[in-house]
């Protein structure tokens, strides 16, 4: 590989990873200034630094049971996106069965479906059930678009996984459920590593059906923030505090997963 | 091959159920409000297909359904070649895959309400970065009121928020190419060019095959970003299939015409993502 290849590519990740950081970087440096430094006119690091904003977050029960409220139903969604789309995409990748493209091509229509057209439905049928306000509610409607992806990424993954495995453990005398759990799923770390992180990724940042479900009691972070417009306008400094603040738990996931993300998908079909 | 057995559905029966309570049924709700006129919960009217007839020469629908195409082509056309670029150009051992890797994927795991108010106080004249950098250069900037300015803020915030999606499945997609292929290539003093189209772009194919639906789907139900970048102005310039929608649902409560709106949406949705579908696999199929 000659040098001046190199330097082009790195040139290239350089510029881009600039042009992705630098509006990151606009949105730490606004946390940590007070609103009348942010208003008061452009500057490029924060003249008079506090962490107010930070403050109110951590000490404000409204901002922290919210956070709370995102985590749970996430971590709900990721739960019970993976347990039904397993079964699932091993179907899928092992078996022919009567409608089986139709019905994966339904799922993937799911993904599809824009979620302001099921915003009223969904209202009206989480109430009628009574889990409108509720973790669950938000979980079960974000499955609308995360167990598709889950299943399409896990058949993928499993797919790559050689059938000769399958059959040697059941001529072993393995049992369907013990050789699912004990040797299969762990096969395929990789791919519920990444399908976790899709599902969390697509789950914390929606926005439109996690502040149509919920009012008081299970609001989420997303929705807590459209609501620092107060008689002053918009409290700029506590919006990005709460920005940064959302940030961390993705970082946290993309971190557990990232040698999956480069070694696993190679893995996959996908 | 795959062995032909229906108990298979035993397995695919749970999210079956679980996407049927999430989908089908509100789904039934939507087609039911499409062809009744509803003044409230008692009174209501069969129209039958009036509202269709209705939506379907409403100018706004045409011209945002046209704003949406456009939107989503050029959203397409800058963002995978891109996400391609950025892929190729990943360091491939070391600890800066794992930066890179974690520094890409950062602008995905932003909610999507802050990714508007990102770009809302960056694009903004007096104390926004760019907006006061393109000021200062002379160009005269303002994505509040230059409907102009306005699409080109949106587009470029949709290509910072999500091109790193389509270079993290196209860098996975890389990884998978055995060495053997490159050291082969090497041998025949293939050019940079050859290796891409001939080895790189192939193996690529089933990557790019979800990242554009991914993208054309996500790009295609876009609401929240631009709701908080610009609220749909100047005028109507950026507002989106979405948007639309949601100000006669919810704004409205025109629940008849929101509903037969809704159902044209996804069924263009549906229709343009089978294209891609059916072409890509095909070519897939060819090969």
């Amino acid at each position: 590989m000659s040098y001046p290849k190199n330097y082009r590519k790195l040139l290239v990740m350089v510029a881009y990873l600039a042009f992705v950081l630098v509006p990151i970087y606009w949105l730490v440096n606004m946390s940590l200034k007070s609103n009348r430094e942010i208003l008061g006119g452009l500057s490029l690091w924060p003249n008079d630094l506090t962490l107010d904003n930070y403050r109110v977050i951590f000490t404000d029960p409204t901002w922290y049971t919210s956070y709370l409220n995102s985590l749970s139903f996430v971590s709900m969604n990721m739960a019970i996106s993976l347990a039904v789309a397993l079964p699932a995409a091993y179907a899928f990748s092992r078996y022919r069965f009567l409608g089986d493209k139709h019905m994966f091509f339904w799922l993937l229509t799911n993904r599809m479906a824009p979620p302001a057209v099921f915003l009223l439905p969904f209202f009206q049928l989480y109430s009628s059930v009574g889990l409108f306000d509720t973790p669950i509610a938000v979980a079960l409607a974000h499955c609308l678009f995360n167990v598709p992806l889950a299943v399409w990424i896990l058949e993928g993954f499993m797919s790559s996984v050689p059938k000769e495995i399958d059959e040697t453990a059941y001529i072993d005398g393995y049992s369907f459920p013990r050789f699912f759990f004990t040797i299969f799923v762990p096969m395929i770390r990789p791919g519920i590593g990444v399908t976790a992180f899709f599902c969390f990724m697509f789950s914390w940042v929606e926005l439109l059906l996690a502040r149509t479900l919920t009012s008081v009691d299970a609001k989420p972070i997303v929705a807590q923030m459209t609501r620092t417009v107060s008689a002053s306008g918009i409290d700029w400094g506590v919006l990005a505090a709460a920005g940064v603040v959302a940030l961390l738990p993705g970082i946290a996931v993309i971190y557990f997963v990232r040698n999956h993300v480069a070694k696993g998908f190679a893995l996959g079909r996908v | 091959m795959r062995v032909h057995n229906n108990k298979a559905w035993w397995l695919v029966l749970p999210v079956f159920v679980l996407v049927a309570f999430s989908a089908i049924i509100p789904m039934m709700t939507v087609v039911n409000y499409s062809v009744q006129d509803i003044f409230d919960p008692s009174t209501r009217f069969f129209v039958g297909t009036e509202w269709y007839r209705e939506i379907l020469r409403d100018p706004r629908l045409h011209d945002s359904l046209l704003r949406q195409f456009a939107y989503s082509f050029s959203v397409l056309a800058i963002e995978i070649p891109l996400g391609i670029a950025v892929a190729l150009s990943m360091p491939r051992r070391g600890i800066g895959v794992s930066v890179c890797l974690i520094l890409l994927a950062l602008p995905l795991l932003i909610p999507w309400n802050v990714v508007g108010t990102i770009w809302q106080i960056i694009g903004r004249e007096d104390i926004g970065l760019y907006g006061w950098l393109l000021n200062a250069a002379g160009g005269d900037y303002n994505y509040a009121s230059n409907p102009r300015d306005a699409w080109i803020t949106v587009l470029i915030m949709d290509v910072w928020h999500w091109t790193s999606l389509v270079a993290l499945l196209c860098y996975s997609g890389l990884r998978s190419i055995p060495d053997v292929y490159y050291q082969a290539a090497r041998i025949d003093r293939a050019s940079p060019w050859a290796v891409f189209r001939y080895i790189q772009l192939p193996k690529l194919k089933n990557v790019l095959l979800i990242a554009v639906m991914l993208r054309f789907m996500d790009s295609f139900m876009i609401y929240t970003e631009p709701f908080v970048l610009t609220g749909g102005g100047p005028g109507s310039t950026t507002t989106f299939l979405s948007q639309t929608l949601t100000q006669m649902a919810v704004g409205q409560f025109d629940l008849g015409r929101a509903a037969a709106f809704s159902l044209i949406y996804f069924l263009i949705i549906l229709l343009v993502t089978w294209v891609f579908y059916t072409a890509m696999t095909h070519a897939d199929a060819k090969d």
